[in-house]
Formats: C-alpha cells, sequence, structure tokens
C-alpha cells in the first residue's frame, strides 16, 4: 500500500461542482485533494446542453432556482467570459400552446429580475429563420451557452495553480469511520490497481447523481432521484440564439447552439441507477416532434450523436413529475447522521454551480475555522490550454493558421490535428495518468464527427503506438472501449445517412478487423 | 439488365455475359473501392460464439443446416465453389490473380494486429499469410505520413507470439516530406520503373536477413504482380502487401479491372450512373431511367437483376419509420421498430438485427413478399441486399455476393432458355 496522504479537504467528484468547489477552497488557501472516479466531467457536468440559463425556464415552477440562475449566469458572463458565448435566447410559443402561460411570461420574468422583452413575430423570423412558421409569439431572454468542459478543467487548473491535488481514474474502496468520523478514506486507481488512503479533516461527497451511493457508503443516508435527460447533436448549427419552447417546462423544449453544431433536448426518465443512463430510441422518438413543431428543420437535419446525462435530484417528497422536483441544489451536513467530517453537496444545476461551490466552500471554513472570504464571486477564472480542445471550429482554424503539412489530421470531421493530440496526450501525462482514447475523445473533437469514429479511432491508435503510448494488444481494448462508448450515442439516431456510415463502420471494424471476435 | 456496381453487380455481369446474356449494367462503382479485395467465403461461424473457422465448407454445412432462410441455403457447395473459382479465374485472366488454399481458409494480418481468415487473397498479399504461419523472420515497413497503418502497432500486438517480427519506417522516396500520403498516391508513383526502385532501396537498408517484408497495400494499381516481383527482386526477400483503412487500392484494382475488361465480354457498362426509376412493362419487362446526377436516358430490359447493395450501396432506405427497399419498393424483411435494429454494444458478438434485414427471395433468387409469392415474374436480386445473412459478422462478403450472383444467373439463363 502507497504511504496515506493528508490533506485539510478531500473532495469526492470531478465535475463543475467537485472543480469549483476546490477552487473555491483553494482561493481562501485551503489545502485540498479532489479524486474523480473518471476524468473531469464525466459525469452530469459533461453530459448538458452547454445552456447558461437566464432563469426565465424556471419562473413557474421554481422561482427561486430563477433568481439564483440570473445572477449566476451574469456572475459566469463577466467573470469566466472565455468559456461563455453570449448568444441571448429566445422563448417561442407555437400555434396550440397555452396562452395563459404566455401572457404571464413578462410579468413572472419581472418578478424574478430577468430581463425579457417582446420580439415581432417577422423579427423573430429574421433572426431565427429556423424558426416555424406557426410561430404565435417570442420573448427575448438572456440565455448563453457554456463550454462545461472548459468551464471545470480551467477551474481545476487555477486550483491546481493553488496547490490542490487531483487525481483521476480513482474511486472510493470504503470509508474508514471511529465513532464521531471519517478517519480515513480508502482509495483505488482503477487504471493502476493501486490502492492508497487519505486522511482529511474535512470529507465533500460532490459526485452528483452518484451522491445518495457515495453517502450511502459512509452510512449517511440521503434522498436522491436520479433523472436522465437526453439530448441529441445535429451536424451543422440551426440558430444563432437558445431557442425555448414558450411554455411550462417539459421534454424537447430547447434548441442550444454550440460551437458549428447545435443541441436538441431534453428528456425526463427516471433511472434508478446512474451508471444505467444511456440514450434510447423511445426518448429521440418522443421529443424530436416537439422540436418539430418549434423548429420545422429538425424533421430533416443529420444528427450526429446523442447523449444522456442525469440530473441529481434532490428529493423532498414524492412527485409524479420529476420536473417539479426542486431544481435547487442542497448541502447536506452529515453531522445530524453522526459523522462530524462529512457533507454533501448535490441537486442544482450547471448554471449555479458556482453559488454551490461557494456555500459548500463557506461551511467547509467554518468547519476548519478559516477565516477568508469567497473569491470566485469577484476573481475571474484564469483561461488555460487545459480546456481549449474541446471547442468545435477552434482546431480547424488553428490548423490552417498554422499551415504545417506534416501535423497530420487524426481525424478529418473534425480537423483535430496530430499535435492537437499530443497535447492533450502530454496534459494527461502530467497529471500522471496514462492517456487513453476514450479521454482524447472527451477531451477533443476527435470521433464526434460525422465518421461515429470510424477512421479517427484507427488513426489515433496507429499514432498512440508509434509515440510508445500503447504497448502490446492495449490499443485493441482501447478501441473496443472508445467504440462501444461512441455506440452509446450514435445507436439511438441511426436512421437515413448515419446507417450507411455505421454500416462502413461495421464493415471496416467487424468484417475486416474481426475487433467483436475478443472480449 | 444488372443494376448494381458492387461485388455482386460485377459478378452477375461476368456471369451473365460468359452464359451469352446481353447485358446491361449501370451503377456506382465507387462503392467497389471500399472493399478490402480480399474474398471472404465463410470465416466466423456461428458468431454469437465468436467461432473462426478454418475450413469454411465444413462451416457451410452447419450454417445451410442451422439457417435453412440463408442465400447460402440456395445453393449446392459445389455451385459456389464453381462460382468462386470462376470469378479468381477471370480475375487471374486480366492480371489480378487471387491465391488461396483449396479447401481451407488462409490467415491475414490486418493493420490493427489481427489475424483474419479468409478464403481467397490477392497474389500480392499471400507471403503473409506463410511468413504469419511460419512466423518467419519479417520486416513490416510503414510509410511516414500514411495514417492509420502503424508497423509499431502490428509487431506490439502480435510480437509476443512472433518474435522475429521487426519494424522500419521510411518516407517514401520522390515525394514531399511532409503531408500526408495517400495509397493511391503511391500506388501510381510505383507504376514507374525508376521510382520503384528508389523506393524499393529506401527499404533495402533495413531488411537485414529477413525472409519476408510486409508492406502497407501500395503496389500499383495496374501491375502489382509485375513491381511485387521486382521489389522481391530488389530487397532479396518475398514481399507482401497488408490491407489499409478504406478507400484502400486493393478495391480500387477491382474496380479498374472489371470497369476495363467487362465491357470487352460485350457488356455495355454505364459505370457512375444510377438507375432512378424502374417500371415494370405490361409485355413483361422493364423500363428503366438511368443518368448519372438525373435521368438522362431509358433501357428496356427483359429481366432485372438487383445488385444494389444494403445503406452503402443505397439499395436499401433505412427512414425513422422504416427500412425501404429504394427502387422497386420491394417488401423488405426487418425488425419491426427501429429500436430493435442495434444491439447495445457495438461489438456485440451476435452482431445487429438490421443487418439480417433485406429482400426475401424463392430459391431462384426471386423476390418474394410476406407470404412468400414471387413479386415480379421476371425480376431477380443478389448480394448483400439479401434478408437472412450478415455477411460482416460470418466474414463471407464476397462468397455470398458471388454466390448469390451465380444462383440468380443461373436461374434468369433457365427461365430465358425455357420462354425462346
Amino acid at each position: 500500500m502507497k504511504k496515506n496522504l493528508e490533506t485539510q479537504v478531500l473532495v469526492i467528484g470531478g465535475g463543475a461542482t467537485g472543480t469549483g468547489l476546490v477552487r473555491d477552497l483553494a482561493l481562501r488557501g485551503v489545502r485540498c485533494l479532489l479524486v474523480e472516479k473518471q476524468d473531469i466531467n464525466a459525469g452530469a457536468s459533461g453530459a448538458n446542453h452547454g445552456l447558461l440559463h437566464s432563469g426565465a425556464r424556471y419562473i413557474a415552477s421554481d422561482p427561486a432556482s430563477a433568481k439564483e440562475c440570473r445572477e449566476e449566469s451574469d456572475l459566469i458572463k463577466r467573470l469566466a467570459p472565455h468559456c461563455v458565448e453570449t448568444t441571448g435566447g429566445l422563448f417561442v410559443a407555437v400555434a396550440g400552446d397555452d396562452e395563459t402561460y404566455i401572457a404571464d411570461f413578462t410579468d413572472r420574468c419581472i418578478q424574478c429580475g430577468i430581463h425579457t422583452q417582446a420580439v415581432e413575430i417577422k423579427d423573430a423570423l429574421d433572426m431565427e429563420p429556423v424558426l416555424s412558421p406557426e410561430t404565435i409569439a417570442v420573448y427575448s431572454v438572456p440565455d448563453a451557452c457554456v463550454d462545461p468542459f472548459k468551464l471545470s478543467l480551467d477551474n481545476l487548473a487555477d486550483a491546481q495553480a493553488h496547490g490542490t491535488a487531483a487525481l483521476r481514474n480513482t474511486r472510493i474502496v470504503r470509508f474508514e469511520k471511529s465513532s464521531e468520523h471519517i478517519e480515513l478514506v480508502h482509495l483505488e486507481n482503477h487504471r493502476t490497481g493501486e490502492r492508497f488512503a487519505i486522511k482529511a479533516e474535512v470529507i465533500v461527497n460532490a459526485t452528483g447523481a452518484w451522491a445518495g451511493n457515495v453517502a450511502a457508503m459512509a452510512g449517511a443516508k440521503i434522498n436522491t432521484l436520479c433523472s436522465q435527460g437526453s439530448l441529441i447533436i445535429t451536424q451543422n448549427r440551426l440558430c444563432h440564439r437558445v431557442i425555448n419552447r414558450l411554455r411550462k417546462a417539459t421534454d424537447g423544449d430547447i434548441l442550444v447552439p454550440g460551437g458549428t453544431v447545435s443541441i436538441f433536448g431534453t428528456t425526463s426518465v427516471r433511472i434508478d441507477d446512474p451508471e444505467k443512463k444511456r440514450p434510447t430510441v423511445a426518448e429521440i422518438d418522443a421529443m424530436l416532434p416537439d422540436g418539430i413543431a418549434m423548429v420545422p428543420k429538425l424533421a430533416d437535419t443529420r444528427f450526429i450523436r446523442a447523449y444522456a446525462g442525469v440530473r441529481p435530484l434532490v428529493q423532498s417528497t414524492l412527485t409524479a413529475d420529476d420536473r417539479a422536483v426542486s431544481r435547487g441544489f442542497a448541502l447536506i451536513d452529515h453531522s445530524e447522521d453522526g459523522i462530524s467530517n462529512f457533507m454533501t453537496i448535490t441537486g442544482g444545476k450547471l448554471t449555479t454551480y458556482r453559488l454551490m461551490a461557494e456555500k459548500t466552500a463557506d461551511r467547509v471554513c467554518a468547519h476548519l475555522g478559516v477565516g477568508e472570504a469567497c473569491q470566485t464571486r469577484t476573481t475571474p477564472l484564469p483561461a488555460t490550454n487545459a480546456g481549449k480542445w474541446t471547442e468545435a471550429g477552434l482546431t480547424p482554424k488553428m490548423w490552417f493558421q498554422k499551415k504545417d503539412p506534416s501535423d497530420l489530421l487524426l481525424c478529418e470531421c473534425e480537423m483535430v490535428p496530430t499535435s492537437v493530440v499530443d497535447n492533450i496526450s502530454a496534459n494527461i501525462q502530467e497529471q500522471g495518468d496514462q492517456p487513453s482514447l476514450r479521454e482524447l475523445g472527451q477531451r477533443s473533437r476527435v470521433g464526434k464527427g460525422p465518421c461515429q469514429g470510424a477512421f479517427c479511432s484507427l488513426r489515433m491508435t496507429a499514432h498512440l503506438y508509434n509515440e510508445g503510448l500503447l504497448r502490446a494488444d492495449q490499443g485493441l481494448d482501447e478501441l473496443r472501449d472508445f467504440l462501444n462508448e461512441r455506440w452509446r450515442g450514435v445507436r439511438p439516431i441511426l436512421w437515413g445517412q448515419a446507417v450507411s456510415q455505421a454500416e462502413l463502420q461495421e464493415a471496416l471494424h467487424c468484417g475486416l478487423y474481426g475487433l467483436e471476435l475478443s472480449e | 439488365m444488372v443494376i448494381g456496381a458492387g461485388m455482386a453487380g460485377m459478378a452477375a455481369t461476368l456471369f451473365a455475359a460468359q452464359q451469352g446474356l446481353h447485358v446491361v449494367q449501370a451503377g456506382l462503382t465507387g462503392e467497389v473501392i471500399y472493399a478490402s479485395g480480399v474474398f471472404d467465403l465463410l470465416g466466423v461461424y456461428p458468431p454469437k460464439e465468436r467461432r473462426v473457422r478454418n475450413d469454411p465448407w465444413d462451416a457451410l454445412n452447419e450454417l445451410v443446416t442451422a439457417e435453412p432462410h440463408h442465400p447460402y441455403a440456395r445453393l449446392a457447395p459445389d455451385a459456389i465453389r464453381t462460382a468462386m473459382d470462376t470469378l479468381t479465374a477471370y480475375l487471374a485472366e486480366i492480371g489480378l490473380p487471387y491465391k488461396g488454399h483449396r479447401n481451407r481458409n488462409t490467415t491475414l494480418l490486418t493493420p490493427v494486429g489481427t489475424v483474419k481468415r479468409t478464403y481467397r487473397v490477392p497474389e500480392s498479399m499471400w507471403a503473409g499469410s506463410q511468413a504469419l504461419a511460419a512466423k518467419a523472420p519479417c520486416l513490416i515497413v510503414d510509410l511516414v505520413g500514411l495514417r492509420g497503418f502503424s508497423a509499431r502497432q502490428m509487431v506490439e500486438t502480435l510480437g509476443s507470439a512472433w518474435p522475429d517480427l521487426r519494424t522500419a519506417t521510411i518516407d517514401v522516396p520522390g515525394t514531399s516530406v511532409h503531408g500526408p500520403k495517400y495509397p493511391e498516391h503511391v500506388a501510381r508513383m510505383l507504376e514507374v520503373e525508376a521510382d520503384r526502385e528508389r523506393f524499393a532501396a529506401a527499404i533495402a537498408t533495413h531488411v537485414n536477413g529477413a525472409a519476408y517484408v510486409g508492406l502497407p497495400a501500395v503496389l500499383g494499381i495496374y501491375q502489382t504482380s509485375e513491381i511485387l516481383a521486382d521489389l522481391e527482386k530488389h530487397l532479396n526477400a518475398r514481399v507482401f502487401e497488408i490491407p489499409t483503412m478504406p478507400p484502400a487500392i486493393t478495391g480500387l484494382r477491382l474496380k479498374e479491372a472489371f470497369e476495363r475488361h467487362l465491357p470487352v465480354l460485350g457488356v455495355e457498362a454505364h459505370y457512375h450512373h444510377r438507375v432512378f426509376d424502374a417500371r415494370p412493362l405490361p409485355g413483361g419487362g422493364f423500363k428503366l431511367q438511368m443518368g448519372k446526377s438525373e435521368p438522362e436516358h431509358s433501357v428496356l430490359a427483359d429481366r432485372v437483376l438487383l445488385a444494389t447493395g444494403r445503406f452503402i450501396g443505397k439499395g436499401l432506405t433505412p427512414k425513422r419509420d422504416g427500412i425501404h427497399e429504394a427502387l422497386f419498393n420491394l417488401p423488405v424483411h426487418q425488425p419491426k421498430h427501429r429500436d430493435e435494429w442495434y444491439a447495445g454494444t457495438f461489438l456485440a458478438p451476435q452482431g445487429h438485427a438490421v443487418s439480417r434485414a433485406g429482400i426475401e427471395t424463392d430459391s431462384q433468387f426471386q423476390p418474394v413478399d410476406a407470404v412468400g409469392r414471387v413479386v415480379h415474374e421476371r425480376l431477380y436480386a443478389a448480394g448483400s441486399i439479401l434478408a437472412h445473412q450478415d455477411w460482416m459478422r460470418t466474414k463471407s462478403g464476397v462468397g455470398l455476393a458471388v454466390a448469390s450472383a451465380w444462383g440468380a444467373v443461373k436461374a434468369i439463363a433457365k427461365q430465358v432458355a425455357t420462354s425462346s
């Protein structure tokens, strides 16, 4: 066993909340260690709409959340502008939508402090030509898009610059408790099999939809609901602004632009285990007609991928509709469960991650006796290199500008050159890990284009072997893992042209290479 | 009239011309360049058990017993053998010789480091099977700029069982040092003798006593046999090609050979033409509209052999509400709902249900409807568009294309003979 590590605060979970929390604490001079069982943003933080809510979506169901969204989105736009595209947003009603809801919209926005303005239908159609000719009412709101990968990677990088350590691929094995508190947290790196333990003054469970499971391991009980939301990505960007359906929040309401694509969603399906999340054919088929009513082009546009995230909802009372459960967050101090140095932060949403981190850090600092005030409310988030390759359209631009023909493109659909893959691998290696195909895919646009990873996965594998980063038949295992992972997102959108692409991929990977013939 | 210019369409055209039938063929040959160039007959059966087969005939026997609706079950094994032999004999005649064992599959190295079973390989790949079988001292060469082909990857994956396997990386002489290399460019360059010599010289310094030298498939398009012999002489070693990612040169060679030589047999070929519309005529034949990007002219045909392929070939149109046959709107055997098309994991050993969807036929390769009635008296189908087969998982693509083309042409010839 590796010798025990010690830290002031152990944060479990490397999503938006966990990375935001270590930054908040680090800026107050608190020593932190962050552990993540997979990679940064592997959970809901990496599988959402990328929407920085103005709050207008929650004005009717959850005005408190709406106000929080309004305040926090203003802060993020100001303090992390490199992560945000300030597109603005529209709320759009089409013939047949609830007229009372439309009539109340402006007043409700005003009550929550959200700036909104009615837009003439013909102006709206000029602004967003994809809107339905059946549009009957349009309001503008200050919605924006946010790159959640960049946000989390930059939060973590700034925390690391202030003394935070981070371990990925590291999961909790067990909590070793004395009568009143957690003495040691036993962990395992599931890539290397290495086991070790950490002693921390305070332990924060920031594991999103997994919060219930992690709390249970420590002997604490919280009621969380897992609500799966599925989204689909279009091959081309369909709109300039965020387009929301102007009605009581339900499925298939929102089309968000992001770089060169648009993302349509979402759904709300209760699942019992966050590990079981996957977008289904039924969800896609059920929500598409709603989208088509608002943006008819969704009927014949090409989709490149679907994905699902799990909203962690904190349950106070049981209701039939998951959207009626508060989207606010919950900070739970488990001293009530007899564990004095353990707390859970969950619920909430991407837009309010910073506030969640601040409130949690306040509680942690009170526990530690640290008097420093929160700085994330005022200090801009520095931009680093770590997250920049996830931005669609960025790598082609850089590649064209550089004009270095020896910098071969490994992914031709998204134009990701070798130098970018090398840069990301170096970054992962600096963190003490071996880069895997899956992680390279998560941190870049590789495999996110129309070829669905059929060709770039092979080029990347060959390149990693040439760089000595893969040995023996490791590459085949990684290739299988990468292909099966991509498949989850491709399977629900397989109709039309995408079916030919899948067939070509199967002819190559199975027909010729026989990758399915060993496990 | 043969519609389709993939392996099934090409084989059907060849067989029909050899039968003395007057053949018009139309189709997009672009698809053939996605072919691997190796001829599978039956390499895995049953796929669910991941059972790799050395003897395809044994496996075939099991398949036709277990799956009486499989297109292979419509033919006697001897007919399948004759069909394959007829095709390879013709290809040898036109300068594209194939090699294999009489009764068993051969092994083939793939660029990811797996070993594939196949029935016939281009002559240029044959030495690789022998090198692999003998685990002989062997050098694998990759080319700077040729992406997705790493000699090191092959040595890392195969090296533990094959210690005498080595790698070398060379710059392709005579090309710009930087930038991507494409198999087709290198292949065209190697057609020139002087360039070929420089290429051989660049490899020669690395041979160091290796008995075999493996290269990505780049050894020319029209003169592969000569290029191969030349390299072997220069390097004093057996030389072999390893397949590359599509679009590959091995597919291009087939396309070029068929396009150049089938018309010599009297075939009226309209390559790069699509058939846009097909209508049965009251007299019994068909009127077909074809053209490059829009209907340009029409052809009257007594009989039609549909070899339009599946999704890549656009023979089948997969819509959100179901799969449709593109030209005749034939009934398509398919899963009830789109949710059943694909398995939950891409590499699930049993494959995907959608792969077994397609056109059902009777024993004469005539499309039938759900209750088994022939849809049109003079319509036939062959190749991957056929239902109840999964060529990708059973490694039987070319075998299925060629055998069903053989069966359909035989049935057409019989019908022609009876009617006249």
